[in-house]
């Protein structure tokens, strides 16, 4: 589904990806992990383009998205994107946040799009809070609020930036049962982690990311039980613990 | 007695011997009711109200349109390359140091004496002169607004796969809006008073015509009491409104 190819990103001097190449599969969920500043995030950012790529292509769906000829807005509309900081739009209620993107893009009635925002945001027990502002909100809701807005826009692939990260650890559980939910109806996902209980769980592959490079990938069983590289038995060592 | 009697009856006793009050009577007389040079104060007013509405529209048009060529030329698509938008920004860039450089008096001075030395139409020069000023300063604060939003606000727009139009219209603009609101109110009132130094290549507003009353009556307090007491009201005015639709704007996501 995606398929990328000696990808390379440098942010001036400092270079942060070199040299990536993988291929994500229809309906794989894909974990990645990695200590900070090894790249995962800036590698799933270049997936849809929020950073340029130096050099390497991405391919979506047999289209190279890396060529400036090609509309990168309809491609992202094909890929969700949840942020670890939300990034809800705090000046429109929850409704609103929803139906904007499908109502501009995929030309749906007011009625169409609510009507879809209101069955997504029930199925993540929110649907009473779609006429509040995201600031009413907690971090969790935020999180699935989030979740649903991507949804909405019916992607084929979801991208995960990190989405439990900024919330409290009592709030961490109801988004990734979330997320657990949507890889069970059989959604592709990419996922920035660093909850490994889920990567184990929910991963059909793992791939561990360290100085710019994938620097080993296996099945999660595979991954945690014997990592190959030390680097990979150093890190796990140190979050596992 | 009426104020014309008492006037009369006043202004034939010798200086001397007035009290204090009364030559302060007679000096605000002469300054306000005397041939009906309130009048004056008015028909200024509305030459400043006049001045300050043509220099806002010209400042918010060219304040808004260099914002935008310039935050959109900072924002570009890495790698893509606008030899058009990187001339127009290099352009505006110019304007708005040049501007920014050098001091609003000594614009008036060159656009009235040299630009258009041989325009009579100081007013509307001057007027001219204000905007373009305007606009330099209200484009540093729309692309402060701007660039000064959550990046991950405009990168949410995007991943959904709105273009940038749609997402700097729906996402960035209306946040930005209510950030910069308190430093345009500012601005407007920076411009509004600065309408007092088109007097300088002969611009008629209320500085001016105050000016004309001080030399007919050898008398400068009241004329230039009176014009400080109507910028006055006029910034309180639009204050007091700006302080609603900060309030309005507020409600609508704070609730």
């Amino acid at each position: 589904m995606i398929d990328v190819k000696h990808l390379t990103k440098s942010f001036g001097d400092h270079v942060v990806l070199k040299d990536i190449t993988d291929h994500i599969y229809p309906g794989e969920k894909v974990v990645v992990i990695g200590p900070s500043g090894s790249g995962k995030s800036t590698f799933l950012r270049c997936l849809n383009l929020l950073e340029t790529p130096n050099g390497g292509t991405i391919t979506f769906k047999g289209v190279d998205i890396t060529d400036p000829k090609s509309d990168i807005n309809k491609h992202r509309q094909k890929m969700g994107m949840v942020f670890q900081h939300f990034n809800l739009f705090p000046h429109m209620t929850i409704m609103k946040n929803l139906t904007l993107a499908p109502m501009k893009l995929l030309k749906k009635s007011k009625t169409e799009a609510e009507a879809k925002a209101m069955e997504l945001l029930g199925r993540v027990g929110l649907a009473d809070r779609a006429g509040s502002y995201p600031s009413q909100l907690s971090g969790g809701q935020k999180q699935r609020v989030a979740i649903v807005r991507a949804l909405c826009m019916e992607p084929e692939v979801m991208l995960f930036d990190e989405p439990t990260s900024a919330l409290d650890p009592e709030m961490v559980g109801e988004v990734l049962d979330v997320m657990k939910s949507l890889a069970d109806d059989g959604m592709t996902m990419v996922v920035v982690t660093h909850e490994m209980g889920f990567a184990k769980e929910v991963g059909d592959r793992v791939l561990f990311m360290e100085d710019g490079i994938i620097m080993e990938q296996a099945a999660p069983a595979e991954f945690f039980a014997n990592p190959k590289t030390e680097r990979a038995q150093a890190f796990l060592a140190k979050v596992l613990s | 007695m009426d104020i014309a009697g008492l006037y009369e009856t006043l202004s034939a006793i010798p200086a001397a011997d007035l009290s204090g009050w009364q030559s302060f009577f007679l000096k605000f007389y002469r300054a306000w009711f005397m041939n009906g040079r309130w009048v004056q104060y008015f028909e200024g007013l509305l030459a400043t109200i006049e001045v300050t509405v043509i220099a806002l529209a010209i400042g918010v048009v060219l304040g808004v349109l260099v914002a935008m060529v310039r935050t959109a030329y900072a924002q570009r698509r890495p790698g893509t390359h606008n030899p058009i938008l990187a001339v127009i920004d290099f352009i505006f860039k110019i304007y708005v140091t040049i501007i920014r450089g050098t001091p609003m008096m000594v614009q008036l001075l060159i656009m009235g004496f040299v630009v258009f030395s041989s325009s009579r139409n100081f007013t509307l020069v001057g007027a001219l002169t204000l905007g373009i000023n305007s606009g330099a300063y209200v484009s540093e604060i729309i692309r402060g607004g701007l660039m000064s939003l959550d990046p991950g606000q405009a990168e949410a727009g995007r991943s959904l796969g709105l273009n940038y139009i749609q997402t700097m219209w729906h996402i960035v603009i209306p946040q930005a809006f209510k950030t910069i609101l308190p430093s345009l109110g500012n601005e407007f009132i920076v411009l509004l008073k600065d309408t007092s130094l088109i007097s300088v290549i002969g611009g008629k507003e209320v500085v001016y015509f105050a000016q004309a009353i001080v030399a007919r009556t050898y008398e400068a307090m009241f004329p230039y009491i009176i014009t400080a007491v109507m910028y006055l009201i006029m910034v309180m005015a639009f204050s007091y409104l700006q302080s609603i639709l900060e309030r309005r704007l507020r409600a609508s996501d704070r609730r």
